[in-house]
């Protein structure tokens, strides 16, 4: 095997700045070196090295039984996964799109997810890989499956939005004791805006803690993965057009929810906006809004507000998928219209 | 079907233990019926009665290293495997003492320190599950076997072919225990099934397969003696088909339309307990006073379960969401 490091998780060991999908390689890479519990299971990801060239040069370097190729069997590799860990590895299975993580919806949900629950010990696994649409990859390469998994009790949902955190959260994630489903949105994966130089030593962001992406006083925006660089955005020109001070909370990780730094900033700013790439019916908003209503009400002074994807599949025409994802004039649209309610 | 001439008998003392195991297997799920239609019992009751040779026999032939992933019907396995009557029993009262803590119930027993990995409501859900601690045990450079029980009904399961193609692509050490009772729930094997020779089927994936008298324990075990050996040995997984039948309906609920009284009255001639205790007699190992003794012995391991169930607790219901996660503050 070769000690030598591929290029895509050599960049901060030189102190140059990584793409999203360079700090997750180095995630991956550090952990492996860190324990050989650590095994990855996957279609092409060895010798291929992963469709988006994650794990290219692991294969080399960890050998074939801790990146280990699998057949096109998402049911089955993640059921093996579920098994290893029931031994004490550390499975992390990367679905080569999450849109194929249906076929293992019934291990993950049935038996991953309530393993603890049941007294048949922890599940300590990562299900990983691209998510999100405006790629022009179609209706089966381009979805969310965040709301497929959040009424699950038992599995954890993070969903990073900067290099930084993709990094330390699937760090933690690999680390934890529980199940974790880790969403990586296409669109950012060489985001050049999102390259940034990351600390040497063990980077580890907790999961459960939401983010204050941009502090604001007159609103909260609530958002995760895409949506967050997309919304600062719109929260910079909202300040400089019109002194609208809107506060950027990234949500990092949607199950646990974050709830008591949703209600803090809400009970400072009084108003709530949540956006997300993810389909309106069913999406994190109305539960979100669901929560406040509970805890914040006597704080709100407008009416909860969201700006979603569309109910719709996610289609490959351009001007259509364009239309389909929430853009920037419709955030900057409702949040002007919430923030002088 | 014919099958190659039963085994000879072993030693006594083993032939009594096999006798045991199932005598065992076969009162406990007699109490579970009992018990059920008192409502200590609820939810859904899966009996193994008929099919008892089939896990006392090829559990027999495992080491206790090896590892046991079985069904939603595995009081037989888990018995035989050694998971205590007690905390079987108590886990079907829904008692915190139960082997799953009473949260998991007849379906889900689960036993970590007999290596029994699980019950599963899911028909094929354990077969993934095997792959997965086989390939940990080929890593971890340990000799397990993980022998891996499901019926006929899972092999019309997508999860099944990923599972046996996973297996012998990467050679590892699983022993496929397919228990063809005939009948999936209700569905007869050549409703269900396009080609109902299984272990043909199995053949199909490189690996070596052959059918079982289910109903002669001695013939399971040699037949699985065999297997795990070849297994153990790093010859790939093995494919068994026990051709075996479960004497009572379904579950609690099922009037049994799709199937004949002469059929069932045909198989219960060839009750696996019957059919070992006459040859244990008839060799002179067995007579009428070892038998009531036998049945006195597991009569007691029985009541003892059920006492120790009465006498367990409720989980208390402040406990509801404990375990949701690992981080307790997290599941609150």
């Amino acid at each position: 095997m070769s000690d030598a490091r591929p290029e895509q998780v050599s960049r901060t060991s030189r102190g140059e700045p990584v793409t999203l999908l360079e700090a997750i390689a180095e995630a991956l890479w550090e952990e492996m070196e860190r324990s050989t519990d650590v095994i990855l299971l996957g279609e092409d990801i060895g010798l291929y090295g992963g469709a988006f060239k994650v794990t290219r040069g692991f294969l080399e370097r960890f050998g074939p039984s801790r990146v280990i190729d699998t057949p096109i069997s998402e049911a089955g590799f993640t059921g093996a996964a579920a098994g290893a860990a029931h031994l004490g590895l550390r499975p992390v299975v990367e679905m080569q799109f999450m849109d194929f993580v249906s076929p293992a919806y019934n291990i993950l949900t049935n038996y991953i997810a309530t393993s603890r629950y049941r007294g048949s010990g922890p599940q300590p696994l990562v299900v990983r890989g691209p998510v999100g649409g405006g790629n022009r990859a179609g209706p089966f390469h381009s979805q969310n499956v965040e709301m497929a998994f959040f009424h699950t009790p038992g599995l954890k949902i993070v969903y990073p939005s900067t290099a930084r955190d993709a990094k330390g959260l699937l760090k933690s994630a690999i680390r934890d004791d529980d199940p974790v489903i880790f969403e990586e949105h296409k669109s950012l994966y060489r985001h050049p805006g999102l390259r940034e130089v990351l600390p040497a030593e063990d980077l580890l962001v907790p999961i459960g803690k939401a983010r204050t992406a941009r502090p604001g006083d007159d609103l909260t925006l609530v958002t995760y993965g895409a949506m967050v660089s997309r919304s600062i955005e719109v929260a910079d020109v909202l300040e400089r057009d019109d002194g609208i001070s809107v506060e950027v909370l990234d949500l990092r990780t949607l199950a646990p929810l974050d709830e008591e730094a949703i209600i803090a900033s809400v009970r400072r700013t009084g108003k709530l906006l949540v956006v997300h790439e993810d389909t309106r019916t069913g999406g994190i908003a109305g539960e979100i809004a669901a929560r406040v209503c509970e805890q914040a009400f006597e704080w709100l002074d407008g009416p909860i507000l969201r700006v979603t994807g569309v109910d719709a599949p996610i289609p490959y025409a351009g001007p259509l998928e364009d239309s389909i994802l929430p853009g920037r004039p419709e955030i900057h649209r409702v949040a002007r219209y919430l923030a002088r309610y | 079907m014919t099958f190659p001439p039963s085994p000879p008998l072993p030693d006594p003392s083993h032939a009594h233990s096999l006798l045991r195991s199932m005598l065992l297997v076969r009162r406990f799920e007699e109490k579970c019926a009992e018990l059920y239609t008192e409502q200590k019992i609820r939810g859904f009751l899966h009996l193994y009665i008929g099919e008892e040779a089939v896990a006392t026999g090829s559990i027999a032939a495992l080491e206790r290293r090896d590892s046991v992933v079985a069904t939603y019907r595995e009081h037989g396995q888990a018995l035989a495997r050694g998971v205590p009557a007690t905390t079987v029993m108590a886990e079907m009262f829904g008692k915190q003492e139960g082997c799953a803590r009473g949260r998991g119930g007849s379906m889900h027993l689960f036993d970590a320190e007999t290596r029994f990995y699980g019950g599963n409501a899911i028909v094929a859900g354990g077969l993934p599950l095997a792959v997965g601690l086989a390939l940990a045990a080929h890593m971890q450079g340990e000799d397990r076997v993980t022998a891996c029980y499901f019926g006929d009904g899972a092999m019309a399961e997508g999860e099944f072919h990923e599972s046996m193609n996973l297996a012998a692509l990467w050679n590892l050490p699983v022993l496929f225990c397919c228990e063809n009772n005939l009948y999936a729930m209700g569905t007869a094997l050549e409703v269900a099934q396009a080609e109902t020779d299984l272990a043909l089927r199995a053949t199909s994936y490189g690996m070596p397969a052959w059918p079982v008298d289910g109903m002669d324990v001695l013939a399971v075990e040699h037949a699985t003696r065999r297997a795990v050996q070849s297994v153990r040995a790093g010859g790939g997984p093995h494919f068994l088909e026990f051709r075996t039948y479960r004497f009572r309906p379904h579950s609690m609920f099922d009037p049994e339309l799709y199937r004949s009284r002469d059929e069932v009255a045909e198989w219960k001639k060839r009750d696996p307990i019957v059919l070992l205790a006459n040859r244990m007699r008839e060799a002179g190992i067995l007579d009428d006073a070892g038998m009531d003794a036998l049945e006195a012995e597991v009569a007691e391991e029985v009541d003892n379960s059920v006492r120790f169930a009465e006498e367990g607790s409720w989980e208390p219901v402040e406990e509801l969401t404990r375990f949701v996660h690992s981080d307790p503050e997290v599941a609150e």
